[in-house]
């Protein structure tokens, strides 16, 4: 008796267990959606339509007179001439490596000949671009980021517009349209210095003229290999810009914003550069279907 | 030959006409909050022609904030903002440019332009001048420096500088363009009492030589002695009291009056 009043009484505590259970899956997902992740979710769409309204007002200027010329040639100047010895070494090592990674393969299959071309292709469609990019948002991006935020913290932007000069104009027009322009430059250097690269790489074991090695680069690659890489790299250059300027700009607090805007523009470019180049993909494979 | 370089080192260096009203500032009822934290709660002032306005206040009453909304940097929340005869608030980008011409900005931290020389700076702030000749730029460049007493050290770069000489250069930047008015966000901080009391006369000579009406907002009272014609103290974010730096010396107000140690 005294069991079955026991049992009983379990089976009753289960039965009103199974409604609590349901209240808990509710103030779960309140806990979730009313909580921090709800505060993060705010702040990421806020931070997004800010970006969206920063690239709005950079077209917008973009397109108004005056120009700041001697300015722009000056960030060109900076951003290529600071990311070439980096973009070179890396891009030639890439190509040397790559090609000494995929000969055992290709032996594999007597295809030893086919190097230059799978190479070739793989670097001027994917590797250089992205490579490049991420140099360009580590190495630039961090630079513009942290010279903009060190600007906004010690009152040159405010400076600069209480002058009657249009800061978004000389400031971040310049550096995003010097992205723009030299990231594709620098995509076809380090395409160049790759297959020299490459070359190295497949003169270590076997002997090849130069004219033999680029005659099967340049057979192996198509209109389509290299348009569609070579437009997304403008792409990479306004993301960069356009990432590091905005997070720049809009810095606060002190030093440590400075710091804060400088590894976060990197951060969110590098994530732009990699999504940009996923979008690409099934653009250009639109094409080629 | 002679009536032009006086046009050029005297007059206006803009096409615009220079303000002929009685009150280069007019403020009423400025109010400005940051969330739910009200920093100016109705602000009246007014600033006279060649008038050097100081005003005083602790720190965080919305010193900064003030001179913020006088050429655009803030939007006030409520209340008029006229300088120079224009509603700063309710003007367009190009409108708003053209009135901040005519406004100098002296910075707490000077803020030169970090990647360029002093005398870049100077040919910089001239760029929306209607000085184009060389020659013309590097005059004036030559003259505010000297107006400052800053000609040595016109091709160091700001990191070069001591703080002193970064106001200074801060203020050569500002008096270039001949500014019809001058806003001062506090000129003497951070500095030792020479250059400090330095800076102080330099504002004065800068208000005879010019003409020019200031509006300084600090919290040293040697500056304040030296350069105000009138004084107004902010608390809590409104005007407590407003007179010349003796009467507000012997105010009834105790808090007024423990401003100036007394």
């Amino acid at each position: 008796m005294c069991g079955n009043t026991n049992t009983q009484q379990i089976m009753s505590e289960k039965i009103q267990a199974a409604p609590t259970d349901g209240v808990k899956d509710t103030s779960f997902w309140q806990r979730i959606f009313s909580g921090k992740f709800r505060q993060s979710l705010a702040n990421f769409f806020d931070e997004v339509g800010q970006l969206t309204m920063f690239t709005g007002k950079f077209f917008k200027e973009l397109v108004t007179p005056p120009y700041e010329i001697s300015e722009f040639l000056k960030q060109c100047y900076w951003i290529g001439n600071m990311s070439l010895p980096l973009v070179g070494i890396t891009a030639f090592i890439m190509g040397l490596v790559f090609t000494m990674q995929s000969r055992p393969t290709l032996a594999k299959f007597g295809a030893e000949s086919w190097l230059p071309a799978m190479v070739s292709v793989a670097m001027v469609r994917e590797i250089a671009p992205v490579i490049t990019g991420l140099i360009v948002a580590g190495k630039v991006g961090s630079g513009i980021g942290a010279e903009l935020a060190s600007m906004r913290v010690t009152e040159q932007i405010d400076a600069l517009e209480v002058s009657g000069n249009r800061p978004l104009k000389y400031v971040v027009v310049t550096r995003v349209l010097a992205c723009i322009l030299m990231v594709p430059l620098l995509v076809l250097f380090a395409d160049g210095i790759a297959m020299m690269g490459s070359y190295l790489g497949v003169n270590l074991t076997d002997k090849t003229t130069l004219r033999l090695f680029f005659s099967h680069v340049f057979s192996a690659l198509d209109f389509i290999d290299i348009f569609p890489a070579f437009i997304k790299t403008f792409f990479f250059g306004l993301a960069i810009g356009i990432i590091s300027c905005y997070k720049g700009y809009n810095a606060n607090s002190g030093t440590e914003g400075v710091g804060r805007a400088a590894n976060s523009a990197v951060v969110v470019a590098s994530l732009m550069i990699f999504i940009i180049d996923m979008i690409a993909v099934q653009v250009s494979d639109l094409f080629m279907k | 030959m002679a009536t032009q370089e006086q046009n050029i080192t005297e007059g206006a260096l803009t096409d615009e006409p220079r303000f002929e009203g009685d009150k280069t500032v007019n403020i009423q009822g400025l109010k400005k909050a940051f969330g739910m934290h009200e920093v100016l709660k109705g602000v009246d002032l007014q600033i006279g022609k060649a008038e050097n306005l100081v005003v005083l206040g602790k720190s965080g009453t919305g010193k900064s904030v003030l001179i913020k909304c006088m050429v655009g940097l803030l939007q006030p929340d409520e209340g008029r903002v006229e300088v120079l005869g224009q509603e700063v608030p309710k003007l367009k980008e190009d409108d708003l440019n053209q009135v901040r011409q005519k406004i100098g900005f002296l910075f707490q931290s000077a803020a030169l332009y970090d990647s360029m020389t002093v005398r870049e700076n100077l040919e910089f702030a001239l760029r929306q001048s209607k000085v184009k000749d060389k020659a013309e730029i590097d005059k004036l460049v030559e003259e505010a420096l000297d107006n400052v007493g800053l000609k040595e050290a016109i091709d160091k770069m700001p990191s070069e500088l001591s703080g002193g000489m970064r106001k200074r250069a801060g203020l050569a930047r500002t008096i270039i363009m001949r500014p019809e008015l001058i806003l001062y966000d506090e000129p003497s901080t951070g500095l030792d009492p020479i250059t400090s009391r330095e800076i102080s006369e330099l504002i004065l000579e800068i208000q005879k030589k010019y003409k020019t009406s200031s509006l300084i907002i600090t919290h040293d009272i040697e500056c304040a002695k030296i350069t105000a014609n009138r004084i107004i103290v902010l608390r809590d974010g409104v005007v407590t009291a407003e007179g010349t730096f003796e009467e507000l010396e012997n105010s009834e107000d105790e808090w007024v009056r423990s401003f100036f140690n007394k």
